[in-house]
């Protein structure tokens, strides 16, 4: 599903946020990425989630070569196969539940009826079923995450990329959204998580160390069980 | 498993439902920048639209009044001093054979107008006393607003039909035995008030008496300062060499010929100059207009970074991002434009009633004015749009 070969990302003023990363996660996994500050996760959720291109290597997603495709593609690759959550939400205000959602198929050529069908479908998948007519700020913190999961994944996309998803909820809404995240893995989903919370990383089944732009640890890698 | 990724287009609804987005967010904002532009296309629509209205009521005066009249009147004698018509002008005029039909008026200089006999001798008002002929009314077209003309009986009494102004400016509002005014230091009867005289702007001005009455009470010697000639339409050149030496066949230099239709015309074509200059005050308003919304759009896009950035992680392309802005500028001004059109057609039309004109706001003004404010659209939301969609997705999800 991903595949990450000797990629390095420098921006411009010199900073190197990875330096020579190799990383594969295959369909289905679910993966916590860890790591101090400034490591260099977000920078290599980015890449993967092909809204930057790295300075060098080689990034395939879904079979396509990212280096080989047009903005175009990779706007459509984005649409299409992989779901983004954020830490701060990203939601529209003033702008009900349903249309927020129904907002992340908005470039997928579906008409506004299916996209709201879809959306609604959505929201009852994460639990909201009952607060489509809502806006943001009538939501819990972790509510408005959820909205946004659902938004990720109102196109079905087979691919989950979450930075800090939790970071700006307390605990148990947390453990609500990383319950919902466990519940999309098991429908088939591979998602990669950034996490801080020690907790939650140890909650998944791997587990990637980063430190100064490198993988430090992959305890796919110490098993040996994925490769 | 690898299936080709190809770009959906976006549907033109979801186009403007996006485009609508900052519109709805912020509408305070959205408003005043449309506003902006409403008040350039306003402006524009309300100088055209009441000089188009104005040109109409000319046409229509014209038609109505015809364009046949020729002024025969007593210029100057080359010593500077006013000339006197031959008593026999008129009958003298009547005999050239394209000419229709002839009437003549005749200042009275010495006969002061005033509403009473307590007015101050000095403050005449600008109003003059006339004799004038009992068919003038037919020749020039006129029309009374209260009461009637002079006839048989009355021309030889003290009785005055008065000009609009003249009316107005007396206080007299309706004719009838009670209102009366003096003329010459004798009471005479208000038994008329004309309409405003578009080809004769001096009796708007003026108190008209019968002539026999102007010689009897008023001392009127007899000649006649002006006549009114309709001539043949085809035959108006001709008539018009030959009118001078026959109305004073001594002196015809002191005889000045005009065409009133034409001067309205000339009237018309220096409005229409000033009309220009408006229009260039309406476009600068315009411009101004178009330079509030690129800054609102400017704003807005800043503003709107990390949405940019969400939209580019959901799939949008750079061309629908730059999509998305044009539209919110084209929507912004094509609001304004759709609001400009409908206050200049309110001011004109307003206008054009007040003053009693037809109302006429061109097609060509209207398409013109809306074409305007999507050119202004387009240039004003092309730049943020560009710089929108060229926001690096990671850049802009960072922002605030
Ligand atoms: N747009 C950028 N321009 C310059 N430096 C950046 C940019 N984004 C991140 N960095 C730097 O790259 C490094 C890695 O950042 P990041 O990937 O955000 O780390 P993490 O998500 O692990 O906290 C940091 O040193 C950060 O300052
Ligand atoms: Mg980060």
């Amino acid at each position: 599903m991903i595949s990450l070969t000797d990629v390095s990302k420098t921006y411009p003023g010199g900073v190197t946020a990875l330096a020579s990363v190799s990383l594969e996660i295959r369909h289905g996994e679910l993966v916590a990425i860890v790591g101090p500050s400034g490591s260099g996760k977000s920078t290599m959720l980015n890449t993967i989630g092909t809204l930057d291109r790295p300075t060098s290597g080689t990034v395939r997603i879904d079979g396509h070569d990212v280096s080989t495709l047009s903005d175009n593609q990779l706007s459509a690759l984005r649409g299409t196969r992989i779901g983004f959550v954020f830490q701060h939400f990203h939601l529209a205000a003033r702008v009900a539940a349903l249309d927020n959602v129904a907002d992340g198929l908005l470039y997928s050529g579906l008409p506004l009826a299916e996209r709201r069908r879809r959306a609604r479908a959505a929201l009852d998948r994460v639990g909201l079923g009952h607060r489509i007519d809502h806006e943001p700020h009538e939501l819990s913190g972790g509510e408005r995450q959820r909205v946004a999961i659902a938004r990720a994944v109102a196109g079905d996309p087979p691919l989950l990329l979450a930075d800090e998803p939790t970071g700006a909820l307390d605990s148990v809404s947390g453990a609500g959204v990383m319950e919902l995240l466990h519940d999309l893995h098991a429908a088939g989903t591979t998602i990669v998580i950034i996490t801080h919370d020690r907790e939650i990383a140890g909650g998944l089944p791997r587990q990637v160390r980063m430190r100064d732009g490198r993988i430090v640890a992959d305890s796919a890698a110490l098993t040996g069980a994925t490769r | 498993m690898t299936a080709p990724l190809t770009v959906a287009r976006m549907r033109p609804r979801d186009v403007m439902r996006v485009g609508a987005v900052g519109l709805r967010t912020r509408p305070l904002r959205a408003f005043l920048s449309a506003l902006g532009i409403a008040i350039g296309i306003a402006a524009m629509i309300g100088v055209v639209g009441i000089s188009s209205s104005s040109g109409a009521e000319l046409d229509r005066q014209l038609s109505a009044l015809g364009t046949n009249l020729l002024t025969v009147s007593s210029g100057q004698t080359i010593m500077g001093e006013q000339a006197k018509m031959p008593v026999d002008a008129e009958a003298m005029i009547e005999r050239i054979g394209p000419v229709q039909a002839v009437s003549a008026m005749g200042e009275i200089p010495e006969a002061k107008v005033y509403r009473s006999e307590q007015i101050p001798a000095a403050q005449t008002g600008g109003l003059a006393a006339y004799a004038a002929r009992l068919d003038l009314p037919q020749v020039l077209g006129a029309t009374l607003r209260s009461g009637t003309w002079l006839n048989a009986a009355t021309h030889t009494y003290p009785a005055v039909v008065l000009g609009a102004t003249a009316a107005q400016r007396l206080g007299i509002t309706a004719a009838g035995p009670d209102a009366q005014v003096v003329i010459g230091g004798e009471r005479f009867t208000v038994v008329g008030i004309l309409h405003p005289l578009a080809l004769a702007a001096d009796l708007d001005t003026g108190a008209l008496v019968g002539w026999p009455a102007a010689e009897r009470i008023l001392d009127y010697d007899g000649h006649p300062t002006t006549l009114y000639t309709r001539v043949d339409e085809n035959r108006m050149e001709a008539v018009r060499s030959v009118l001078a030496g026959t109305a004073n066949p001594e002196a015809s230099n002191e005889i000045d010929i005009s065409r009133p239709s034409d001067a309205l015309a000339a009237k018309q074509a220096t409005e229409q100059a000033f009309t220009g200059l408006l229009l260039g005050v309406g476009a600068v308003a315009l411009i101004v207009g178009g330079v509030g919304v690129a800054n609102t759009m400017v704003i807005s896009v800043l503003e709107r970074r990390s949405e940019i950035g969400l939209r580019r992680s959901l799939g949008a392309t750079r061309g629908q991002i730059r999509t998305q802005f044009l539209a919110e500028s084209l929507l912004l001004s094509a609001m304004g434009g759709v609001g400009g059109v409908c206050i200049g057609a309110v001011v004109t039309v307003g206008y054009a009633t007040y003053e009693g004109w037809p109302s006429v706001i061109p097609a060509e003004a209207t398409a013109g004015g809306l074409a305007a404010t999507l050119v202004i659209g387009a240039v004003a939301g092309l730049y943020p749009a560009i710089r929108a969609s060229r926001l690096s997705p990671t850049e802009a999800l960072a922002a605030p």
